[in-house]
């Protein structure tokens, strides 16, 4: 892995670094991030839809698009969606809060992706339940910046 | 681990060195495959989305600072850009697209950062920027950004030929641990692909850069040193004599194509 | 480091339009888990908060963590209630704010 990316990426840079991973995030520590989002209770499948490059060139930059189907009215609406990945160190990307004002259910950002893995999406909606769909991206370049000179 | 990286590295070069080679010896040394193309051409439709879309693209972050440093007074002089060159719109129009040049005065081509840190130092009595430094880049891609979709263009300046030539020498001199020159990735193995990613014909068309890689943008001088470094040679430091002659080189070897500052690139 | 940062709104829309909003902020998003040269941690700087109000009404927030790509870029959307303004703030580690507002006439 360091060789690939020594080879490809060189050295040059005063911000040149490696990647801490003293605790790289697991299957189960995202799981329990979810957990402790949602009081305990597991997300049904549905209704959240990601978009995702399925082969990403870099994972320091992947977009993300998060939409939800919902009518955004004030009776039915998303109250929030929260991104999870599976082996970041932080199993947290972001959260976003919407309302009836947003008009649709829809976040697109950019995101970084530590290794191939796959990236949740929870929507919370305004009856209390809880959404989610997942998707899995390879990344043929794992985020982190240049490598040390070796 | 420098040994094991040099070792993939060998490895994953010698399979690609003996299935390209045929195609390699049917060109003209230091000249690109028949068709030129931009590293654009390569892209994933992901990271080209991001590169068109000047709402989305970083890079066009720094050419925003360097539009502000335009207009902004330095140095004892007390000028800024501005006062003396006016609207870059007009006066930088095509500049970049004939950049490294020829300056008379110092016997010797400058690319485009030294030529504005000629500026800097000569005309704004100020000090010379750093190679890399947010500001340089910043005037560099706003200076570039004029140029965005003029054909390259480099002087028929017979003071510059020998430089040309000096840079073509360079792309073709084999180099580092690993023995390879520029012309044997970019000219012999554009369209293979290197542990998963794509080798283009190696266009300087787009700088500043921002790199998906670096998360920042960047100058030419960097990514030659990436390559250099790729191959385990030692990069020529920022602005030297053989670094400019190599930039001048890639210039000319990418004549009529489009400028894309600020392109971005994986 | 200033913060430069780029927003996109429509001038003009029609009451009850959604329109959408771009944002992109410039920012490093130092994960905080990376290290130096000399292998001492680099200490996190990141954006962590991001809103936008209109008219003074939040309208929309998002929390990022160092998962966030740097220099933020955040679309969304909101419904054109009423002509005013769109207010834009990023605030995060070693005290980073920036701002940014928008004019909008709704019709
Ligand atoms: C006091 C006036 C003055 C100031 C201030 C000044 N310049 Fe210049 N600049 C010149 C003149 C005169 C030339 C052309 C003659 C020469 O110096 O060789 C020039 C040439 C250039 C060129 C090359 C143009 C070409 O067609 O080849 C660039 C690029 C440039 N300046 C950029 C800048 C930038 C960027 C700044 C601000 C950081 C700046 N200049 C500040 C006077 C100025
Ligand atoms: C082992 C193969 C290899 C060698 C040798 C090599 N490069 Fe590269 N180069 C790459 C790869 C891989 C990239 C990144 C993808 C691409 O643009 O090809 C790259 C990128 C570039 C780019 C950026 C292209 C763009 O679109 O922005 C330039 C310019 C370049 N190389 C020039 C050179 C020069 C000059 C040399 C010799 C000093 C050199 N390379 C040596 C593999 C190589």
């Amino acid at each position: 892995m360091p060789g690939r990316r020594a080879f490809l990426a060189g050295t040059a840079g005063l911000a040149c670094a490696l990647v801490l991973r003293p605790a790289a995030a697991t299957p189960e520590s995202m799981l329990a991030a979810i957990r402790a989002l949602t009081g305990g209770v597991a997300p049904r499948t549905g209704r959240v839809r990601i978009e995702v490059p399925p082969l990403s060139e870099n994972g320091n930059v992947v977009p993300l698009t998060v939409a939800v189907d919902s009518p955004m009215t004030p009776a039915e609406h998303v109250r929030a969606i929260h991104v999870f990945s599976e082996k970041n160190p932080d199993p947290r990307v972001l959260s976003v809060h919407l309302g009836p004002r947003s008009g649709r259910a829809l976040l697109s950002t950019r995101i970084r992706l530590a290794d191939t893995q796959t990236v949740i999406a929870v929507a919370e909606l305004s009856d209390g339940s809880f959404w989610e769909q997942s998707a899995s991206v390879v990344v043929t370049l794992a985020a982190c910046l240049e490598e040390l000179p070796s | 681990m420098k040994a094991r990286a040099a070792a993939l590295a060998r490895l994953a070069l010698a399979t690609l060195l003996v299935t390209a080679l045929p195609r390699a010896v049917s060109q003209a040394p230091g000249e690109p495959p028949a068709g030129k193309q931009s590293g654009y051409a390569w892209m994933a439709r992901e990271t080209r989305a991001i590169q068109d879309d000047a709402l989305a693209n970083p890079g066009m972050l720094s050419v925003l600072d360097g539009e502000a440093l335009w207009a902004r007074k330095a140095g004892t002089a007390g000028l800024a850009c501005a006062d003396c060159h006016g609207d870059a719109r007009l006066s930088m129009k095509g500049v970049a697209t004939r950049f490294p040049a020829f300056d008379a005065r110092l016997g010797r081509p400058l690319n485009l950062e030294q030529r504005i840190n000629a500026c800097r130092t000569e005309r704004q009595a100020a000090p010379a920027l750093r190679y890399e430094s947010r500001d340089l880049l910043a005037l560099t891609a706003y200076v570039a950004r004029q140029s965005h979709g003029l054909p390259i263009a480099p002087p028929a300046d017979a003071r510059l030929r020998p430089h040309v030539e000096a840079g073509r020498a360079e792309y073709l001199r084999r180099q580092g641990q690993l023995n390879l020159s520029c012309a044997q990735c970019h000219d012999g193995l554009a369209d293979r692909k290197l542990v998963g990613n794509p080798i283009t014909q190696g266009h300087p068309t787009g700088y500043p850069i921002y790199r998906l890689e670096w998360q920042a943008v960047g100058s030419l001088q960097r990514r030659l040193r990436n390559c250099m470094a790729g191959v385990r040679a030692e990069p020529h430091p920022y602005g030297a004599a053989e670094a400019v002659n190599l930039e001048a080189y890639l210039m000319w070897r990418a004549r009529g194509m489009p400028l894309e500052t600020p392109a971005v690139r994986p | 480091m200033s913060g430069r940062v780029l927003v996109t709104v429509p001038r003009t829309a029609r009451r009850g339009e959604i329109i959408e909003i771009r944002t992109l902020a410039q920012h490093v998003m130092e994960t905080g888990y990376r290290r130096n040269e000399v292998g001492r941690p680099i200490p996190r700087d990141i954006v962590r908060l991001f809103v936008c109000t209109y008219n003074g009404v939040e309208v929309f927030r998002a929390e990022l963590h160092s998962a966030i790509a740097a220099n933020p870029y955040l679309v969304f959307t909101t419904v054109a209630t009423e002509s005013g303004t769109l207010a834009f703030r990023w605030s995060g580690d070693n005290g980073y704010t920036a701002t940014e507002s928008v004019a909008i006439s709704v019709t």
